[in-house]
């Protein structure tokens, strides 16, 4: 039997993994809750936030972490134009059809970083990178702490932004009832390009956090997207406390279930966890009746 | 006979005599998995183009049957022939039960493209874990070309087969056209509400639709696996063949009865062009990406659409 110890410092890895998830499914949730659109390229955006914080490190030998600014505005930037351009323009405003377009998007940019970059996986050298912390009976290396904490504290400042902002009014005015929102002279194309364009600068966000401590391939993105609509499945869509819970819970899951069965068949735990919300509750844990 | 009728023989005709015409076994190759590649789009088209439930994993089905039939082979001693049955059964089974299990908790559209991406996910990782699959390493089958095992030394013979499969999927395609089941799948895509008000049993057809679809991918699993002779689970349960499948289908015209063969033969066409001329991977697919996104924003009929839309013939039942 594992002993108490062990499965605390499960826990430990778990909730620092969980809290990168938080970050993408965050960008995802509000996606969803906004535009009410399933982001099938959200995994394929963030590898290429990864490559752009690789690059970023390796050309003008910026820290990941000095980054982050600069990727999350170059992450909103391209969200933006991407919805402007091609996604709010080319959906007709059909549910369906925006998935298979973010699914043909997916397909593009990641074919095309296998194109540009080759299939290789890159990491990049940071001088803190071997740098471990003791916690409890776990040993986190620092980058996963820092991620963790700035995980946190970028959910609170979007939380707050949303709250407290004007244009966080908006978006919240928008999810709720678009036609409302529209009559009392808000800009709702305007407003579902924004909010795609804060999802993908949470991706920005977490690319910064995550290169430190993991890698960027072309298929990075694959790793995150079944993940990313788990956390928020579970948490419920378009729900951010739901995208918080579930991050965690996601991260512990895996984290767990790597430990009681093994590398491989540890992953199962996932995507049991997702089929099942689907058809057990498929508004998820926060998710109101819709 | 009616002008459809000759045409129709006629490119039979061809098609039955065209792997002598082509001279090489790189080219037959090549055109029986534009021809296998058309079948299982075939399979995707039933469920996603006719009824309307976009799937993403549908390689669950193939994978399935390619294990099912692969395994029995190599580890109990069954034909290959026999093991088919047991594939295409396979495939079926899986089919109802993801069916049964999605569409009694009324999982729609994004929702349903999502749970059947986890299911393949979740037979990806069974199949890397556990040992009668071998796990990663993937299971070989022993190379021994004789027609008895379901090898041929000269790939003509998989031409044929391929061609058949085709044949076979086409007939379903074309009776889902002509039928009353046909008719209630073109009903549920089009307004599901509607037709459950008009009295059509939803969830019966639309299992019915899966398990066809997944007989199907299953029966393509066993002639991939033996084409190959080999299985592991990124090729029986990976999201690039799901991808596939639904690419093939969608860009030649979804819900039609000739779009995957259209595609199939578009998408391998364009891959041997981007491989001949140059070395580097994916760009076939970046252009198959652009294509998709143009299809869905002003072609919902395919290319297929193009030509109807210019003869006027009245098409499949797709609004």
């Amino acid at each position: 039997m594992l002993s108490f110890d062990i499965l605390l410092a499960g826990v430990i890895n778990g909730l620092a993994a969980g809290a990168i998830y938080v970050l993408v499914a965050v960008g995802l949730t509000l996606i969803y809750g906004v535009l009410h659109i399933i982001n099938f390229a959200h995994g394929s955006l963030l590898m290429l936030a990864m490559y752009g914080v690789y690059f970023l490190f390796r050309s003008a030998k910026l820290d990941p972490y000095m980054a982050l600014p600069i990727v999350m505005a170059g992450s909103f930037v391209f969200g933006y134009l991407l919805y402007r351009l091609v996604i709010g323009r080319f959906s007709h405003g059909k549910d369906e059809n925006i998935l298979l377009i973010t699914l043909g998007l997916s397909i593009i940019i990641d074919n095309a970083a296998l194109f540009l970059f080759t299939g290789d996986t890159q990491t990049i050298d940071v001088p803190y990178a071997g740098e471990i912390v003791a916690i409890g009976a776990a040993f986190l290396p620092v980058a996963k702490l820092i991620a963790f904490v700035a995980a946190l504290a970028l959910c609170a400042a979007l939380g707050l932004f949303m709250q407290r902002s004007d244009l966080g009014r908006a978006i919240r005015a928008v999810a709720k009832e678009r036609q409302g929102a529209r009559l009392v002279g808000i800009d709702v194309e305007n407003v579902f390009a924004v909010s795609y364009g804060i999802g993908i600068a949470c991706l920005g966000a977490a690319a910064c956090l995550l290169m430190p401590s993991f890698y960027v391939s072309p298929s990075s993105g694959h790793a995150f997207v079944l993940i990313a609509f788990t956390t928020v499945v579970l948490g419920g869509m378009g729900s951010f406390l739901g995208a918080l819970v579930g991050g965690f819970v996601i991260g512990i899951t895996e984290s767990l279930g790597g430990l009681l069965l093994g590398e491989q068949l540890g992953q199962i735990g996932i995507s049991l966890i997702f089929i099942l919300i689907l058809l057990v509750r498929p508004t998820g844990l926060f998710g109101g009746g819709r | 006979m009616s002008r459809v009728g000759l045409l129709a023989l006629g490119a039979l005709a061809v098609a039955c005599v065209l792997p002598h015409l082509l001279g090489s076994n790189y080219a037959v190759n090549v055109v029986t998995m534009i021809l296998f590649t058309a079948f299982l789009g075939q399979s995707w088209n039933i469920a996603g183009g006719f009824a309307g439930q976009t799937s993403f994993g549908h390689v669950v089905f193939f994978g399935t049957g390619a294990y099912a039939s692969t395994i029995l082979h190599v580890s109990h001693g069954w034909s290959p022939w026999a093991g088919w049955i047991v594939a295409i059964g396979a495939g079926a089974l899986v089919g109802l039960v993801i069916g049964v299990l999605s569409f009694r908790a009324g999982l729609r559209g994004s929702y349903f493209a999502l749970i059947t991406l986890a299911f393949a996910e979740v037979f990806r990782i069974v199949a890397n874990s556990v040992e009668f699959t071998r796990g990663g390493l993937g299971l070989l089958i022993r190379a021994d070309p004789r027609p008895e095992n379901f090898q041929f030394r000269n790939p003509i013979w998989f031409y044929y087969l391929a061609l058949a499969l085709v044949l076979a999927s086409l007939a379903i395609a074309f009776w889902l056209t002509r039928s009353r089941f046909g008719a209630q799948l073109a009903a549920i895509r089009e307004n599901e509400d509607a037709a459950r008000a008009l009295g059509i049993d939803v969830l019966r057809a639309k299992t019915v639709c899966m398990t066809i679809s997944g007989a199907m991918a299953g029966a393509g699993g066993t002639f991939y696996a033996q084409k190959y002779l080999y299985v592991d689970p990124s090729i029986a349960y990976g999201v690039e063949k799901s991808v596939e499948m639904l690419l093939v289908s969608m860009i030649g015209g979804a819900g039609t009865v000739f779009g995957p063969l259209v595609g199939a033969a578009m998408l391998m066409g364009l891959g041997e062009i981007t491989r001949a001329s140059s070395n580097t991977q994916g760009l076939s697919l970046i252009v198959y990406g652009v294509i998709l996104i143009v299809i869905v924003a002003y072609l919902p009929d395919g290319v297929i659409g193009l030509f109807r839309r210019r003869s006027g013939e009245r098409g499949a039942p797709r609004a």
